[in-house]
C-alpha cells in the first residue's frame, strides 16, 4: 500500500509550529467540565497514604521479581519473574514518572521527586527534558508541531508502533539523547521547550545516567554475564509491552489540533492490575481536564463528570478494535479520526474550533 | 489611602482557599491562609496566565492548576517547575471585616 507524504508538520520548529502560534491552537483555552470549587477542592487535596501504599507494594515487587530472577538465572524459572520485574520497571515507572513529574501522587514534595528521578531513570526519559515536555503537552495536547509527545503521528507508522511495544526504538532514542545530551549538547527543538537556565540540569542527569550505564556494561563484561544488563537496562525493552499498550490508547485515532479533551483524549475502563500499573491514567479525558487531581481521586472524578464526556471505552480490547482500524484508515486519509460522541447531558462540542476537523474526518 | 480597594468580605475565602478578584482591567488572587491571614498576588502564573484561583493551596504554597507550578503566595516566590518567574505580591489588610488590597 503506497502511503501519501504526511501534510503534517510535526517539527517544533516546522510549518505547522508557527501556524499553531499564529492561529491561537498553541496556549488556546480549553474545555473545562464545570465543578463547584468545593467539589473540586476535595478532589484535588493531596495525601501521601496511597502513593505511600502503593510506592511500597511496587517497590517490594521489583526487589523479590528481581531477586527471583537472578535467583534462577539460568533456568526457565527465571521468566515469570523477570516478566514481572520487566512490566515493573520498563512499563510502571511510565506512570510514576507521569503522576510524580506532576507533584500530585504524594502531598509531600521530595517524596514526589525521589520516584520522579527513580522512574525516569527506569523509564529512560531525562527528567528535566520530559518534565518540560510534558508541560507543552499539556498546554498543547495533540497539536501539531507544538506536541512534543504525539505517540502517533499521521500518517501512523505501524512499523514504529509494533517494535515500541518491546522499546527498541525508544531505547534507542533515549540512549542517543542520554549520549549527545551528556556531551553537553541540547538540540534545538529541545531548547523550544526546555529553559535556557534548566539545559545544565539536563546535561548533568545524562551524565550521571552515562556512569550507570557504563558501570553495568562493565560489570556485564566482567562476570561474562547479560544478568546485571537483565537488572538494569534490558527491563525498559522486554518490560515496555504494557506501557505502551496502555499508552496508545490514550490519544491514539482520536482529534488533532482540537481545543477540546473530551475530542482527543480517550478514557477506557481496565481490570485493577493495569489501573495499578498505570496508576489510574485509564481516566485520562478526566487527567487532562484536570491535571490537579491526583491518581487516586481520578474514579471519583470520571463519576462525578461523566455526563459530560463521551462514554468510556469498555476495555482495553475495545480499544484496539476501534483504534487499529483507524489507523489503517488513517493510511489513505490523514484527516479521518474517531469522533467521540457526547451524551445528550453534555455540554456539545464548541462548533466554531471543531466544524473543520469534524468535516475533514467525515471525508 | 486611596489605593487600598475592597476585594472581597473576609468570609467569602475558606481558610487555605484563593478567589479570583478583578479590578481595574486586571485580575488578582486573593488567599486566605490556614493561620486565617490574607495575601494577595496576580491572578495569572508567570508561566503560561493561567487563572492561580482555580488553583489548590497547601499550606503557603498555591499551585497552578495547569501545570502544577508552584508558587509562595506570601512572598511571591517560585517554588517549582515550570514556574521560573516570581509573582507579584500585594499589600493586603482586613478591616471591618472586608479584605482591602493595595494595587499599585
Amino acid at each position: 500500500m503506497s502511503i501519501a507524504p504526511s501534510r503534517r508538520d510535526y517539527s517544533l520548529i516546522g510549518r505547522d509550529a508557527r501556524l499553531a502560534v499564529e492561529n491561537g491552537l498553541s496556549a488556546a483555552q480549553w474545555y473545562h467540565t464545570d465543578i463547584p470549587r468545593k467539589q473540586m477542592k476535595e478532589l484535588m487535596q493531596r495525601s501521601d497514604g496511597p502513593a505511600i501504599r502503593d510506592t511500597a507494594i511496587w517497590l517490594a515487587a521489583l526487589i523479590i521479581s528481581g531477586a527471583g530472577g537472578a535467583w534462577f538465572w539460568g533456568t526457565w524459572w527465571c521468566v515469570p519473574f523477570f516478566f514481572v520485574y520487566g512490566v515493573l520497571y520498563g512499563s510502571s515507572t511510565d506512570s510514576r514518572w507521569h503522576e510524580c513529574g506532576h507533584g500530585t501522587a504524594f502531598r509531600t514534595q521530595w517524596m514526589n521527586d525521589a520516584v520522579y528521578q527513580i522512574a525516569c531513570f527506569m523509564i529512560m526519559r531525562n527528567p528535566v527534558t520530559w518534565r518540560w515536555s510534558h508541560t507543552r503537552h499539556h498546554t498543547d495536547t495533540i497539536i501539531v508541531g507544538r506536541d512534543p509527545e504525539i505517540s502517533v503521528m499521521r500518517p501512523p507508522d505501524l512499523v514504529r508502533l509494533v517494535l515500541g511495544f518491546v522499546g527498541v526504538l525508544d531505547a534507542w532514542h533515549a540512549m542517543s539523547d542520554m549520549l549527545r545530551n551528556a556531551a553537553g549538547n541540547i538540540s534545538a527543538a529541545e531548547k523550544t521547550f526546555i529553559p535556557e537556565q534548566e539545559q545544565n540540569k539536563a546535561i548533568r542527569i545524562a551524565r550521571i545516567w552515562t556512569a550507570i550505564y557504563a558501570a553495568t556494561i562493565a560489570l556485564a563484561l566482567y562476570t561474562g554475564s547479560f544478568l546485571p544488563l537483565m537488572l538494569v537496562g534490558l527491563p525498559r525493552l522486554y518490560g515496555a509491552w504494557h506501557h505502551v499498550m496502555v499508552g496508545l490508547l490514550q490519544h491514539g485515532g482520536l482529534a488533532d489540533n482540537v481545543t477540546d479533551h473530551r475530542l482527543n483524549s480517550r478514557t477506557v475502563y481496565m481490570n485493577p492490575i493495569s489501573r495499578f500499573i498505570y496508576w489510574n491514567m485509564n481516566y485520562h479525558v478526566e487527567h487532562h481536564m484536570f491535571p490537579m487531581v491526583p491518581y487516586h481521586a481520578l474514579p471519583k472524578l470520571h463519576a462525578l463528570i461523566k455526563h459530560d464526556l463521551p462514554a468510556p471505552t469498555p476495555s482495553i480490547l475495545a480499544g484496539y478494535r476501534e483504534m487499529i482500524p483507524a489507523f489503517r484508515r488513517q493510511l489513505r486519509n490523514e484527516d479521518y479520526f474517531l469522533k467521540r460522541e457526547l451524551p445528550p447531558t453534555a455540554r456539545p462540542y464548541r462548533e466554531d474550533f471543531h466544524n473543520d476537523a469534524v468535516a475533514a474526518a467525515a471525508e | 489611602m486611596s489605593d487600598w480597594v475592597e476585594a472581597c468580605s473576609a468570609g467569602d475565602i475558606d481558610e487555605e482557599d484563593v478567589m479570583r478578584f478583578d479590578h481595574g482591567g486586571r485580575t488578582f488572587a486573593i488567599y486566605r491562609s490556614p493561620d486565617d491571614e490574607y495575601f494577595a498576588t496576580d491572578g495569572l502564573c508567570t508561566h503560561e496566565k493561567v487563572h492561580l484561583a482555580d488553583g489548590l493551596v497547601m499550606d503557603d504554597i498555591i499551585e497552578c492548576p495547569k501545570h502544577n507550578g508552584r508558587f509562595n503566595y506570601k512572598t511571591g516566590a517560585a517554588k517549582g517547575a515550570p514556574v521560573c518567574v516570581n509573582i507579584r505580591t500585594y499589600p493586603v489588610k482586613v478591616d471591618d471585616g472586608k479584605v482591602l488590597v493595595r494595587i499599585g
